[in-house]
């Protein structure tokens, strides 16, 4: 349904986005996770069709966004971050300037909206301004316009953002309600929203995606290993039975490149368990050369912990 | 229809907020004022015309009222159409709601026709309101209608160019002062430039006079309909509509 290729954006010269690429099976649903500032904004309205990229391209609902506008934004429901609304008009009456311009036939038009405005519980407000809404209401609006046009693919940033938790988890419930009908992708920064309503997430930071899982498996990539990068002058086999042999080792691998003798392994080990000591001692003590020992990329890891504290301090606010 | 969506959504910001009432009204106190003021000077001069039937001859309504009340209502028109169209596309912008717009299924020229007719409409209720002093004077004394129809007719197009330039300056910012005193110092720049002519020499003159925004409405208000100046107006706006819509598709394309 949404299949990204090497997406980038820059601003001026810095680059939000580089290189993203993904792809979105239909039905799914897929959150996108980063701090603030990692590029999903400048991702989703990539792929809504308000911003064009740089370089790259994506197909929503198998049309191009950039050759095929127009067949993208017929087949697409979108709610931007901070929910821009026109204040001044009735909720029933913004709903209906945008399910002509979406295309709804006139003779269903009234149907449509009744039925939208009660799965996302507005019917209450349709005669208010949009702009004497809390936020939780003018959130469901935005909701509410995404779905006039029955979207194949909705695109949702931030759904959650400002809201109480009481409003989160009416939200949360709604877009679940929604995962039958559309493909949902959804951006936020809250570590907990994605692994209760996606089915993948996609972890991206400064404008890179660093890691692309379920929820199950990242967890469990995460919680429960640390890794260290060692690099060896010694037959390859040989260093890996013993190092695979230390205790409080989980798995070591060699890693592919192997130019002159020296080969690189990954040693993943139990978490918050220092193995450096024991690494490099029973190297030396096979006559071994180590020429490295440095802890792995962590990128993904420091994700996490920022968004971990971000949410906290978002708690606490 | 698109075109019609946006255009009634249009119309319903327009008088949802104060603008539309405001502009209606000082429009109708101040064209009201001029009538009066052009109607009692007339009847005035009617009055001593009635001792000296050499001046009578060169009093009637078209000459005395008529055509400067529609020139007085064109400059009236320059002033106000600015603040009529400042907001269609600072705002959206201002607010956001513009990324929405954006991502709806609609066409840029669609969006642009439809916010410029909901901005002519506006313009058009202006110039019915002008016209029913008129009208109510004709029932009281005999009009020629032939040169208040062109007269009309200039108006309308000389209020489209007006509306055009307006739409253009506010797609380029998203301050709604920035387009309301871009587009009204651009227009009155183009009007006075026809004052110069004469200053300017034979070759220059010429020129400033053809590219004066109101040079062209002369022969409306004498009655007559020449084409090369209905063509300067519609140019004019047309000029205008597609510089918006390149101004529109470069925000698409610049972010």
């Amino acid at each position: 349904m949404i299949e990204a290729e090497k997406l980038t954006k820059y601003y001026e010269k810095v680059a939000a986005i580089e290189d993203v690429s993904f792809s979105v099976e239909k039905g799914e649903i897929v959150g996108f996770l980063g701090p603030n500032g990692a590029g999903k904004t400048t991702t989703m309205r990539i792929l809504a069709g308000f911003l064009p990229p740089s370089s790259g391209t994506a197909r929503v609902a198998g049309y191009d966004i950039l050759t095929n506008s127009l067949q993208v934004r017929r087949r697409i429901g979108y709610l931007p971050e901070n929910v821009p609304l026109y204040t001044e008009m009735k909720v029933a009456d913004y709903l209906d300037f945008v399910a002509e311009v979406k295309g709804v036939e006139r003779r269903r038009r009234r149907r449509t909206i009744g039925e939208i405005m009660e799965k996302c519980r507005i019917v209450e407000v349709q005669r208010m301004l949009i702009g004497a809404l809390s936020r939780g209401y003018r959130q469901r609006v935005g909701i509410a316009q995404a779905l006039l046009n029955d979207p194949e693919v909705l695109i949702l940033d931030e759904p959650t953002l400002g809201l109480d938790p009481k409003q989160i988890i009416e939200i949360r419930q709604l877009i679940k309600e929604l995962s039958g009908r559309s493909t949902i992708i959804l951006s936020t920064h809250i570590l907990p929203e994605v692994s209760m309503v996606c089915q993948r997430i996609i972890i991206i930071n400064e404008g890179h995606i660093i890691a692309v899982d379920t929820p199950e498996n990242l967890t469990a990539r995460l919680q429960n290993s640390a890794k260290l990068l060692v690099r060896v002058d010694g037959p390859a086999d040989q260093v890996n039975a013993a190092l695979s042999r230390l205790p409080g080792v989980l798995r070591a691998e060699a890693m592919e490149e192997a130019r002159d003798a020296a080969v690189s392994f990954v040693v993943e080990s139990e978490r918050d368990r220092d193995l450096r000591r024991e690494v490099s001692c029973i190297i030396v003590e096979r006559g071994w050369g180590l020429l490295e020992l440095r802890p792995a990329d962590m990128t993904l890891e420091e994700v996490f912990i920022r968004l971990v504290t971000e949410e906290e301090q978002g708690v606490r606010e | 229809m698109n075109v019609l969506a946006v255009f009634k959504k249009e119309l319903r910001s327009y008088f949802a907020s104060p603008i539309a009432y405001v502009i209606l009204t000082i429009f109708a106190l101040i064209s009201g004022y001029f009538f009066y003021s052009l109607l009692t000077f007339f009847s005035l001069n009617s009055l001593q015309a009635s001792f000296n039937p050499a001046f009578a001859q060169g009093l009637n309504a078209t000459e005395w009222i008529v055509r400067p009340l529609l020139r007085n209502i064109a400059v009236t028109m320059l002033l106000l159409m600015p603040a009529a169209t400042m907001r269609l596309f600072s705002e959206e912008k201002k607010s956001g709601t513009i990324e929405l717009l954006f991502s709806y299924p609609i066409r840029d020229w669609e969006l642009l026709l439809g916010k410029f007719l909901a901005a002519l409409a506006l313009y058009g209720a202006m110039l019915g309101i002008s016209l029913l002093d008129l009208a109510m004077l004709g029932f009281f004394a005999r009009l020629e209608w032939g040169p208040i129809l062109s007269g009309y007719l200039g108006l309308l197009l000389l209020g489209m160019a007006f509306l055009g330039l307006g739409i253009l300056a506010s797609s380029l910012t998203e301050n709604q002062i920035v387009a309301a005193v871009g587009a009204f110092g651009v227009l009155l720049l183009l009007w006075v430039i026809g004052w110069s002519t004469e200053a300017a020499g034979p070759t220059l003159g010429p020129i400033l006079s053809h590219i004066s925004i109101i040079n062209h409405y002369d022969s409306f208000a004498k009655g007559t309909i020449e084409s090369k100046d209905v063509i300067f107006y519609l140019d004019f706006t047309l000029l205008c509509l597609f510089l918006t819509l390149r101004s529109l598709e470069s925000k698409r394309w610049r972010g």
